[in-house]
């Protein structure tokens, strides 16, 4: 981003968020308005932290009396959502890879597409012909594919330097929020803020997110409980999975009745649909209060995610015919893919809101004494 | 010919409950709001909460506030200038006001998540008035009811005996519409700056009006003419003190003045002209709307120094600074000896024990702190007029009185354009979207009722 750029976008979600203080009508909504009431000169690390307690659900812009056409032309979440874009830029690990976050949806659907494509030559090139395309559904066939060690090496250093890279950006960002309030109790504050993380209860809590136009819906919600549970399923189902065969000694795949199985299904029918919904969602939405040019990197978590869960789950349907060992190579693509832009793509939104959430929580409890 | 039974004039709270229980009475119903889409909903946009009778605490209000209450609170700031009748028929409806415009969309926000002041007598819209506007069309739509944008009426005839007829105005001209009632809810005129400077004279000029641009009287000035009997006083009205940098119309809420009391007001000429410590309660915005009003070019200007600057919220416009009290004046604009002169005495006469001022005229009789402190800081100050206090005479049941207390046929009001039945003098706060709410559902009802007769 340019620098007069950048300057130009501090000034205008700034200028929004004054405007918001001065009003507050919106307090209702969500847990930004609370955090803005204690503050009153606005600082750039106060932006980046207001910035992430935004989660976009449009409600205050549907219904703020100072939209456009109005002459202040405010839109705060499309001035958030610029300032929390640019957070992720800011705080990324290692910092010189900031630069992906422009643009971000050519590195995300590019490195997904390479890895794909890796993995099918690779394994056209080495895996012997029956292996790959014989019928396994006896014990053990996966690994006659792909080796056990390199699909969990792979996977292990993939998604371990990208625990890294995010663990790495959220202590950078953390950090730069400044010293935690004095007296803060931490407890109360990581209960409330796991609460909100997990239920989602600013994401219309109670009264709905204008997904689509000023009329308030859970559909949001809903479809965001699906993903992001379908994502748990699924790695509860690796979780599983590794113990059975480590821990237990049973080799995959699993019958379908088994615990991996039920819960790797589960979840990615629960992220299908999630990640559908939302995209659905975004087609029909109203585009005012969105940053049009953020609406790519949202887009590419979402078909990102749906490539994982929709491989994963043809995979466990063709396991039993020749499509099995080219399926398991499209889906190995994919989830190296995920792992590896984790960090650089609009995934940092969940930790980073978590932590947004969790300090405004200390806020909370600080100022309770 | 009849064009539908209910005419609803105006796009304001008042006018989308008129609308909904209109229809909700079985009528068809036309709703003409003279603002574009994007601007619809009159001052209703920038409204907040409204006061509410109950005897008891709900998920939206706490506490108690029973009827006698209520009434004794509208007597106090009203010195009587009330219709009892009237008055007693807001209070007893609002009670179930709530309810019913849940039942049509509207949301309220929860009284103990935290974010809202204790407040035992209003109800707060959760996400504010624009939010609430947004509901009621959503649920007019829904039920079938007519709206029109962009259509402003500039007559209202009493029709033949049997249908009032209004003429419209909208972007194919004018267009002459029947109807078995209509319901004007129109709002004041505080948005008309000739009719403004017919009853204030020329410092109606300098005035920022803080709500809708389409608040013009002309229903109100119509409904005169044809003999309805007015009540209030057009040569008053709701304001208060707003940055003098605030855009002509629709500032709203955000751009009042906080911290007058803190510091000093000057006028242009540098001078006091007010005790700045006599409100520093919830009246603190409104007591100002008057005597700014008054002072020469209608503008002054708020004073004070970096330390008193921390004491209450800023404007949304930046402050005006400078490193001496002589600079402040000349980038106000004020003879820099005057403001001088102005601020030496004040701090002269500060009593260090009491927080107030002694041989000063006019005092500061609370919070006086000195000027002292550089950077100095400053915010020109304007008067900003809610509503107008004229309008027209009704019943109980909403209906439009001549002089002699005769209905004007099928001709029923609701909204700001009745509210000095009830509110003839003061303010109370939240009452207008109460009176909006109450009054447009009873005028819908009757109105429908009149027309399906
Ligand atoms: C900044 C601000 C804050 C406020 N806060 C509160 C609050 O918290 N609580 C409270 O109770 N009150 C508040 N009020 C007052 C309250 O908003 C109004 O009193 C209330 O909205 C009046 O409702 P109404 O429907 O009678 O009129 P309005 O809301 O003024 O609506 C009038 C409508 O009629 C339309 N119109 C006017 N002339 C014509 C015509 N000739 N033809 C067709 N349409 C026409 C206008 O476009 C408008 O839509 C506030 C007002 C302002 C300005
Ligand atoms: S979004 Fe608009 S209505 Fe909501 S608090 Fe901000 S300024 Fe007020
Ligand atoms: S868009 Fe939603 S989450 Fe963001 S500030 Fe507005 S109300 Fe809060």
């Amino acid at each position: 981003m340019r620098c007069d750029d950048a300057s130009a976008m501090w000034d205008q979600a700034r200028r929004a968020l004054e405007i918001c203080n001065a009003c507050q009508f919106c307090d209702g909504y969500c847990a930004l308005f609370g955090a803005l009431k204690a503050r009153r000169d606005l600082s750039l690390v106060d932006l980046a932290f207001l910035s992430n307690l935004c989660h976009n659900c449009r409600a205050c812009h549907h219904a703020c009396q100072y939209a456009p056409p109005h002459a202040f032309q405010l839109n705060l979440p499309r001035s958030l959502s610029r300032v929390r874009h640019g957070t992720y830029q800011d705080h990324a690990w290692p910092r010189p890879l900031g630069r992906l976050f422009q643009k971000n949806e050519r590195f995300v659907l590019a490195v997904t597409l390479i890895a794909v494509a890796a993995c099918l030559a690779l394994g056209m090139l080495w895996v012997p012909r029956e292996a790959l395309l014989g019928v396994g559904a006896e014990p053990k066939a996966f690994y006659r594919v792909v080796p056990w060690g390199v699909i969990a090496g792979s996977a292990g250093v993939t998604a371990g330097w990208s625990l890294l890279a995010i663990g790495m950006a959220v202590r950078s960002y953390w950090r730069s929020l400044g010293p935690v309030p004095g007296g803060a109790r931490w407890l109360p504050a990581l209960r409330d803020a796991l609460r909100d993380a997990v239920t989602l209860r600013n994401l219309g809590g109670g009264a709905g997110c204008s997904d689509r136009d000023e009329r308030l819906s859970r559909a949001r919600r809903r479809f965001h409980h699906a993903m992001a549970y379908g994502v748990a399923a699924c790695f509860a189902a690796t979780a599983v999975a590794t113990v059975f065969d480590h821990a237990l000694g049973w080799a995959a795949p699993y019958p379908l009745l088994s615990a991996p199985v039920l819960l790797g299904t589960l979840g990615g029918v629960g992220i299908l649909v999630g990640t559908a919904g939302l995209a659905w969602l975004k087609r029909g939405a109203d585009p005012e209060p969105l940053a049009p040019e953020l609406a790519g990197a949202d887009l590419a978590l979402l078909a990102q995610l749906f490539l994982v869960s929709a491989s994963g789950l043809a995979l466990l349907a063709v396991r039993e015919t020749a499509a099995m060992g080219p399926l398991l190579l499209v889906h190995l693509g994919s989830v190296l893919g995920f792992f590896a832009t984790l960090p650089y793509g609009k995934f940092l939104h969940g930790p980073f809101r978590v932590a947004a959430l969790l300090r405004a929580a200390l806020e909370r409890h600080a100022a309770d004494r | 010919m009849r064009r539908c039974d209910v005419v609803v004039v105006g796009g304001g709270a008042a006018a989308l409950c008129a609308a909904i229980a209109a229809r909700r009475s079985g009528a068809s119903v036309l709703l003409l709001e003279s603002a574009p889409k994007d601007l619809r909903g009159g001052n209703a946009r920038h409204s907040r909460n409204f006061r509410i009778m109950h005897d008891g605490p709900t998920p939206f209000i706490q506490g108690r506030y029973d009827a006698d209450d209520y009434r004794s609170d509208l007597r106090r700031v009203t010195g009587g200038r009330m219709d009892e009748t009237v008055a007693d028929r807001l209070i007893g409806d609002s009670a179930g006001i709530v309810g019913w415009l849940e039942e049509n969309g509207v949301r309220f926000q929860d009284a103990g998540d935290g974010n809202l002041p204790f407040s035992r007598k209003t109800a707060f819209f959760l996400g504010g008035g624009k939010s609430l506007v947004n509901a009621l069309y959503a649920t007019a739509g829904r039920l079938g009811v007519e709206v029109r944008y962009d259509s402003e009426v500039r007559r209202l005839e009493p029709g033949d005996g049997w249908a009032p007829s209004v003429t419209v105005r909208c972007q194919g001209g004018e267009q002459v519409l029947c109807a078995g009632a209509v319901v004007a809810a129109s709002g004041g005129f505080q948005a008309n700056r000739d009719w403004l400077r017919e009853c204030w004279g020329a410092v109606a000029d300098q005035i920022v009006t803080r709500g809708t641009p389409h608040a013009t009287g002309t229903v109100l000035k119509g409904l005169l003419d044809l003999g309805a009997a007015p009540v209030g006083d057009a040569g008053y009205g709701h304001m208060v003190a707003v940055d003098a940098r605030s855009p002509r119309f629709d500032g709203g809420i955000v751009t009042r003045l906080d911290g007058l009391a803190q510091g000093i007001v000057v006028d242009r000429d540098g001078c006091r002209f007010a005790d700045e410590g006599s409100d520093i309660g919830p009246t603190r915005f409104s007591v100002w709307g008057d005597r700014i009003a008054r002072c020469p070019g209608g503008v002054a200007f708020s004073i004070f120094d970096s330390a008193i600057e921390r004491r209450f919220r800023p404007s949304i416009f930046p402050t005006i600074r400078a490193g001496s009290v002589g600079d402040l004046a000349v980038a106000l604009g004020i003879a820099p000896e005057a403001l001088e002169r102005t601020v030496s005495a004040y701090n002269a006469a500060i009593r260090t024990s009491g927080g107030n001022t002694e041989g000063l005229d006019p005092p500061k009789s609370r919070v006086a702190a000195p000027i002292a402190v550089p950077p100095f800081g400053a915010y020109p100050v304007r008067a900003g007029l809610t509503s107008t206090h004229l309008g027209v005479r009704v019943d109980e049941r909403a209906r439009v009185l001549d002089r002699d207390g005769i209905p004007l046929d099928g001709i029923f009001a609701a909204g700001v354009i009745m509210a000095p039945n009830v509110i003839g003098r003061g303010y109370l706060a939240g009452i207008a979207m109460t009176i909006g709410a109450v009054f447009g559902r009873i005028a819908g009802r009757e109105a429908a009722a009149h027309a399906l007769r």
